[in-house]
Parts: C-alpha cells; structure tokens; sequence
C-alpha cells in the first residue's frame, strides 16, 4: 500500500523485455519532493525503471505504484500526471521549437503566457524559438523538451541522462529548474553516469544492479 | 502540482493541424507520393495499352492507386512519430488516444482528398474518362466518405505498427484487407460517376450511402481501440 506521501513505490517489481527480467524483484520507496539519482552500469536496468514508472513498459509481477495510481489497474491515470524525458526529446523535427511548445500547450490545454514562460525559463530566446528543430543542436534540442515539461506541470519528473548534449549554462539551468519543480512539490529521479554533477543535485542515490534495487544512502 | 485538462476534440484539433503543417512544410505529399501514383497510373496503362478497356477499368485502376499510395502516407504520419519518440511523450502525458486517433484521421481524410484530386485529373488524361457536373458530384461525395474509411483504419493499424516498433512491414498485410470493402463500393460508385460500364448515375449513390456507413463503423471502431491497441 503507499502512502499519500509516496511518490512511487515499488515492491518486487519484475519487468520482462522479451523473456530477459529488466528488472529483476526491484524495490523501492520515493518520497514526495525528494531528488532520487539512479546510477548504474549500461544495461543494468535504469531506463526501465524509468519506463515502469512512466507506465511505458508493463509490469508482468510485484507491485508498483506512482503517485497513488496502481501502475497494473491505473496506469492511464498515472500517466496524466508523469513527465519523462528519454534519450530522445520527444519533439517533431520538421517543427520548430515554438510550434513545439504551441502544440503541447494544445494538447495539455496550457495558456499562452505558460508557453511563453516556459520557452524563456529554458532561455529559447526569439531566434531559437522560430528554429526547426532538425536544424538545433542536441543541448537545444533538450531545453525545448524540458520547457514541454514545464508546460506539461508535470508532479513526477523522469529524467534519463538530462544534462547529455548542454554547456555549463545550459547544465546549470537545469539544475535551477529541477530544484525549482521540486520546491513546487514535484519529484524527480534523475537516471545519469554524471555522478559529480547529478549527484550534488540529488537528495538521495540508488544504484540499479543486474535489475535490482541498491540504496546508496543520502547525498 | 495541479494539471491541466483538455477535451478530446481540442487534441484531435491540435493533432490534425501539426500533422497538416508538418506535411506543408515537408512536401513528402506532393515530392513522393504524388509521383509514386502518377507512375503507378501510367504503368497501369501501360500495361493495358488499351483505349477501351483502361475506360471501363479506370475507376478500379485510381482507387487502386489510391491504397497503396495510402500506405505511404500513412507510414509517414507515424514516421514523424516515431523520429524522436514523439508518440512516447503523448502516451506518458496520458493524452486522449481517442483524440490522438481522430486528429491523425482528419489530417489522412484531408492529405487523401488533396491527393485524389490529382489523380481523378490524371484519369481524365491518361484513360480518358468523361465526368459530368452531376458525376463530380458524386464523386467529391465518394471520396471524402471512402477517405474517412481508409484514413480511420490507416490510422488505427498504422498506430499498431508504430507502437510495435520495427513492425511498419506488417501495415500493407492489415491495413489492405481491411479496405477491401472500402475499394469495392467505391469503384462501384466511381464507375457511375465516370458512366463506364453501363452504370449510371442514381447507381452510384446506394454505394456513398455504404461507404458512408463503413466510415462510421470504421471511425467509431478506432476511436474505441486506438488506446488498446497502441499500448504497448
């Protein structure tokens, strides 16, 4: 059972990718506001734990739970309320970035200003903005996906590998931001191999290990 | 944090218009698939070489070229999906699929109208087909209902093969047989609107009335399933 404080829970949780356990009796607890770290080797399993709790892959046993939603009955309902940035920035390329940000304040029914906000929160000044997305560069590419996940509001933020691609300016954005989100009572879990870097933003560690859960203790 | 809300038409709108600007700005429509049925067209009557019989079949031979051009545009509409993992963001953001469907069938029905008016031009060209004012009537008819057949299950099967990723190859083999009726009835009512074959006009319109009925049940039928069936 979780708690309302709980932002995700995880008991036991076994996700198969084919017949191969991505994640293999995977527990875990994440409170709500904290900044969790994942680590791990490549292929350990951290992007599926991501993909479970973002209800993209489907849990085959255990439990598990987001935001209060049973992620095997209500993973639809989890979801409205689930950002997650992949490896991918989830944008349309022949699109540029304003048309981006317009079309999923569209989608999510965000206003104007909100879409406006968002785009200069990430620094998408005026020239970026009227970019094709085909056209930016990868760090770019990832602020206009992180300003869609400011539109979006979303309360739980998955995040793999966010500081990828960004120059120090664009790496301490994020950071601001994803403390900030925390401060408005988001939570993130931050999957990255930049310990250094993610790890002075996290408030807690956990390594994923063959699939399984490892709690690294505080930061 | 609070979230926002929003109705399935105003993502169905949201959806159609992105798609249709995305097209615009691409080209794909008018640089790829308009010369890929162009050729089909000419080859078919090349392959027939024959006056007479290119009339009486040339209302089969356009809703053929049709389909399978359909295949291209619709693996397109899901290509620009699946380039960045677009269709994963509008499934973790927990977005109508209902509208996501409709709003990918109203940009097909309108790409597939676009479309059919070039190659209805091209019949009249290369088979030398007559059309009165009351056959293109019947005709703009024929293709919206037939287009919203089509686009309803192209956009269903297509959305199948995207979310199957790597399993695009799979769209001809479902989507095909599904549109057969979709062909039939709209040759039928083609060949009246042309007045090949004998067919006369009023014979037309008994098979808009049918094309108009697979549309719905094809439309609320992927409107019930796209989420189901796209879930991974």
């Amino acid at each position: 059972m979780s708690s309302v404080d709980e932002a995700v829970r995880l008991h036991n949780a076994v996700v198969l990718l084919g017949s191969f356990p991505a994640l293999a009796e995977a527990s875990l607890v994440v409170k709500k506001g904290e900044i969790v770290l994942i680590s791990g080797a490549n292929g350990a399993g951290k992007t599926t734990l991501l993909r479970l709790c973002a209800g993209l892959v489907p849990l085959a046993r255990g439990e598990a739970s987001v935001l209060g939603f049973n992620l095997a009955t209500q993973r639809k309902e989890a979801q409205a309320h689930v950002g997650m940035l992949g490896h991918a920035n989830g944008l349309y390329l022949d699109l540029t970035a304003q048309e981006n940000l317009q079309f999923w304040g569209a989608v999510v029914g965000a206003s104007a200003q909100e879409i406006a906000l968002s785009g200069e929160r990430m620094g998408l000044h005026t020239r970026l903005l009227g970019t094709t997305v085909a056209k930016m560069s990868a760090g770019q590419r990832r602020r206009t996906a992180l300003a869609i996940l400011i539109i979006r509001r979303a309360s739980l933020w998955l995040l793999d590998e966010p500081h990828a691609g960004l120059d120090a300016a664009g790496r301490d954005e994020i950071d601001n931001i994803l403390r900030e989100a925390t401060s408005a009572g988001a939570t993130v879990i931050v999957a990255s191999h930049e310990l250094e870097r993610a790890g002075a933003l996290a408030t807690r560690r956990i390594e994923v290990v063959g699939g399984a859960i490892v709690e690294r203790g505080a930061q | 944090m609070t979230q926002h809300s929003t109705s399935t038409m105003s993502v169905a709108r949201a959806i159609a218009t992105k798609d249709l600007r995305i097209e615009w700005r691409s080209k794909v429509l008018v640089n790829q698939v308009l010369p890929f049925a162009g050729i089909v067209m000419v080859l078919f009557a090349f392959a027939l070489d024959n006056d007479g019989i290119l009339q009486r079949v040339a209302p089969g031979l356009v809703w053929l070229a049709v389909l399978f051009s359909s295949l291209i545009i619709v693996q397109r509409t899901f290509a620009i999906e699946s380039a960045d993992n677009a269709l994963d963001a509008i499934k973790v953001a927990g977005v109508s699929p209902a509208g996501v469907f409709l709003g990918k069938s109203v940009a097909l029905v309108v790409q597939l109208l676009l479309f059919e008016c070039v190659l209805v031009l091209l019949s009249l060209v290369l088979y030398q087909v007559q059309l009165s004012w009351g056959g293109a009537v019947l005709l703009v008819t024929v293709s919206f209902l037939a287009n919203t057949g089509i686009a309803a299950m192209g956009a269903l099967y297509g959305g199948l093969g995207a979310a199957a990723k790597g399993r695009e190859t799979l769209l001809p083999l479902l989507l095909l047989p599904a549109v057969a009726p979709v062909l039939i009835a709209a040759t039928r009512a083609t060949e009246s609107a042309f007045g090949v074959s004998g067919a006369t006009l009023g014979e037309g319109w008994p098979w808009a009335a049918l094309l108009a009925v697979f549309g719905a049940l094809f439309g609320f039928g992927g409107t019930l399933a796209f989420g189901v069936l796209t879930e991974e």
